[in-house]
């Protein structure tokens, strides 16, 4: 993992400092709202609902234990007991006081943690491959270039102040299990003749105005993707649209302006500043890389396990993964135990998964953007003993990826924006299909209260955004979406239903799926085989 | 009837207009009638509340009730979490909520 230097350690406690001033004007009334507003937001505090939210920042999802201890503590000192992870693989509070935020900064950055730029038109947290370091399928670890992305982005003083917020994503495998090309920036790094290097995707997102994000360049080679993505960067903060909100993401200006005209500045603006230095020394480089080396697995750790435990044997088919080295595994804790809230996880539970990872998981974790924990390598010696203990616990849900597995906004019990309750009718629906969920097979389902589509509504197999209808709740449904590899936008089925009606709905959509399904076809591919019409009638009659 | 409600600076908790401060709960809250543009006004000078506003709402035995959802969830506090509404002894609370 990356460990802090003492510039970057001076940088974040300043930052406390200066936010701890900040907040004592607000106290005493010397700083307006209108005034503290933006300089909470930069700090990642909102005001919610119910208090002021924060909004920590788990730079590309990945922690150690000590960090994660941390994150139990504040839970429990500062906020209510828990904390909620989210699909920029971040932690949120909801109960904070203002008065506590600078402490609860400074304790975060005891521990190299910290809530910049967790908000506000600027380059948010970079997200990557929960799997990264651990997976057999990448050309690389992504993590080295998703920290010098944290590094090149933080401060940075012409993308301080973008048209609007902006994200990037980064993998090394094809297989997408970050949404990459739901992202402003996605990349993808990539093996050409030995030599590494990416392919740049811009113009993704979802919101009010989903897209699919453009491929802008094919292969950008690896000592030159800081200055290219500074010169993508510069494009749009030219030329995107600052006079209207809703239209001031990149994936508007591409859409726009077009890609092709927006490659054609962006290779001009690439000319002229590709041999400024911009790209980091080959020294820095190697500095930040080392820092990722792999833990020092055990060459001689078995490669069988004891299934004879059926409950264990079910949750090691749908939650466990393949690990590169044999006889390692990577476990994913389903934060969506049913009936749930996804992506809570109370200070025990937070604080039992940093142990597992102390003692059995190279004192490693990462936050997916499914909202679940990963231990990226554990021993599969190990995993009847993690398992024993995460089910004592209330965390070994066998449900990976199942319609169970749902990704929820907050929603309208905490968010300040939302027109409906998102957690709710996940709990509904995982109650609803606890029976059958295995049956099913991989089934996504994304929901989100409103239309900025925090839930990731657009990219789920099943997708349900709640709207406001004449000040009652109303849920559309929408089918056909992923976030992976085989990225799509999901289509709206029709009018939409009120929250059991929802409910009601996806079972008759699934019911359908039975009953179409070929051979071992997951519900999105036979939604892609014979389209909308059959689960329509389903649906409507 | 007109509510006057916010967030309470120090805090963030949801407060209410009582006639001549705020209060956490939603039953103390007073019909600001035509006034509450000027006491809002108010408000915000003294700074003591985050982003007052006014909001519509109907009298009912048990006190005021908002007629949006978010409103009552913002006086109850979260549905799914009823531990940590202001009414965690009450069972049936979030059902005044829906």
């Amino acid at each position: 993992m990356y460990r802090y230097d003492e510039y970057d350690q001076s940088i974040v406690d300043a930052r406390v400092e200066e936010f701890r001033d900040q907040v004592e004007r607000r106290l005493s009334g010397a700083l307006t709202e209108d005034q503290f507003k933006p300089l909470r937001l930069m700090n990642g505090l909102y005001l919610q609902l119910h208090a002021y939210m924060l909004r920590v920042a788990v730079p590309y999802g990945t922690l150690d234990s000590r960090q994660m201890r941390m994150l139990g503590h504040i839970a429990r000192k500062y906020d209510r007991g828990y904390g909620h992870f989210t699909t920029r693989q971040n932690i949120q509070y909801n109960w904070i006081k203002l008065a506590d935020a600078p402490d609860i900064l400074a304790e975060l950055a005891t521990v190299q943690m910290h809530a910049i730029q967790t908000s506000g038109n600027c380059i948010r947290n970079i997200s990557s491959d929960q799997f990264a370091g651990a997976a057999a399928d990448e050309v690389a670890d992504p993590r080295p270039w998703a920290e010098l992305l944290r590094q090149w982005s933080t401060f940075h003083p012409e993308f301080t102040y973008l048209p609007r917020k902006f994200k990037i994503a980064v993998i090394a495998a094809d297989e997408d299990r970050a949404a990459m090309r739901l992202h402003d920036i996605g990349i993808q790094l990539l093996e050409r003749d030995g030599v590494l290097g990416a392919k740049i995707f811009v113009g993704g997102g979802m919101g009010r105005t989903p897209m699919i994000a453009h491929e802008v360049k094919d292969f950008i080679t690896a000592d030159h993707l800081m200055s290219y993505l500074e010169a993508c960067l510069r494009v749009y903060n030219r030329y995107g649209r600052r006079d209207n909100i809703y239209k001031a993401r990149i994936k508007i200006l591409l859409h726009e302006i077009g890609v092709d005209a927006y490659r054609e500045q962006v290779e001009a603006e690439f000319a002229a500043i590709r041999d400024l230095g911009i790209d980091p020394p080959v020294a820095e480089l190697a500095r930040i890389t080392a820092m990722f080396a792999g833990p020092d697995f055990a060459s001689d750790a078995p490669d069988t396990i004891d299934r004879s435990d059926p409950d264990f044997a079910v949750w090691l088919d749908q939650n466990v993964a393949a690990h590169k080295q044999p006889g390692h595994a990577i476990v994913t804790i389903s934060l969506k135990p049913i009936g749930g809230i996804p992506g809570d996880a109370s200070a025990d539970q937070i604080d039992l998964m940093a142990d597992l990872a102390e003692r059995y998981g190279h004192d490693e974790l990462r936050v997916t953007h499914a909202q679940n924990i990963v231990l990226p390598h554990v021993r599969k010696a190990d995993l009847y003993a993690i398992w024993t203990a995460l089910r004592d616990a209330g965390l070994a849900e066998a449900n990976l990826d199942l319609i169970s597995d749902i990704i929820a906004c907050p929603g309208l019990d905490y968010c300040s924006l939302a027109n409906a309750r998102s957690i709710p009718l996940a709990q509904k629906i995982g109650e609803r299909f606890a029976g059958r969920q295995r049956e099913l097979g991989e089934l996504k389902l994304k929901i989100s209260g409103c239309i900025n589509a925090c839930g990731h509504h657009h990219a789920g197999h099943i997708g349900i955004l709640g709207v406001d209808k004449k000040g009652t709740e109303n849920y559309q449904l929408l089918l056909g979406g992923s976030g992976a590899e085989d990225v799509s936008l999901g289509k709206i089925t029709g009018p939409g239903f009120d929250e059991d009606g929802v409910v009601d709905a996806i079972e008759r959509v699934t019911d359908r799926y039975v009953e179409l399904r070929e051979g071992g076809e997951r519900f999105l591919d036979t939604y892609r085989r014979v389209g909308m019409q059959p689960f329509k009638e389903a649906i409507y009659g | 009837m007109k509510l006057l409600t916010g967030n309470d600076l120090a805090t963030g908790d949801v407060v209410w207009w009582t006639g001549g401060d705020w209060s956490r709960h939603i039953e103390d809250a007073v019909d600001v009638g035509g006034q509450g543009e000027a006491i809002l006004r108010a408000e915000e000078g003294a700074r003591r509340v985050n982003v007052p506003y006014l909001i519509d709402a109907e009298a009912t035995e048990q006190g005021p009730r908002p007629a949006h959802i978010k409103d009552r969830i913002r006086a109850l506090g979260p549905t799914v979490r009823p531990d940590l509404t202001l009414k965690p002894a009450d069972a049936d609370a979030g059902a005044w909520v829906i």
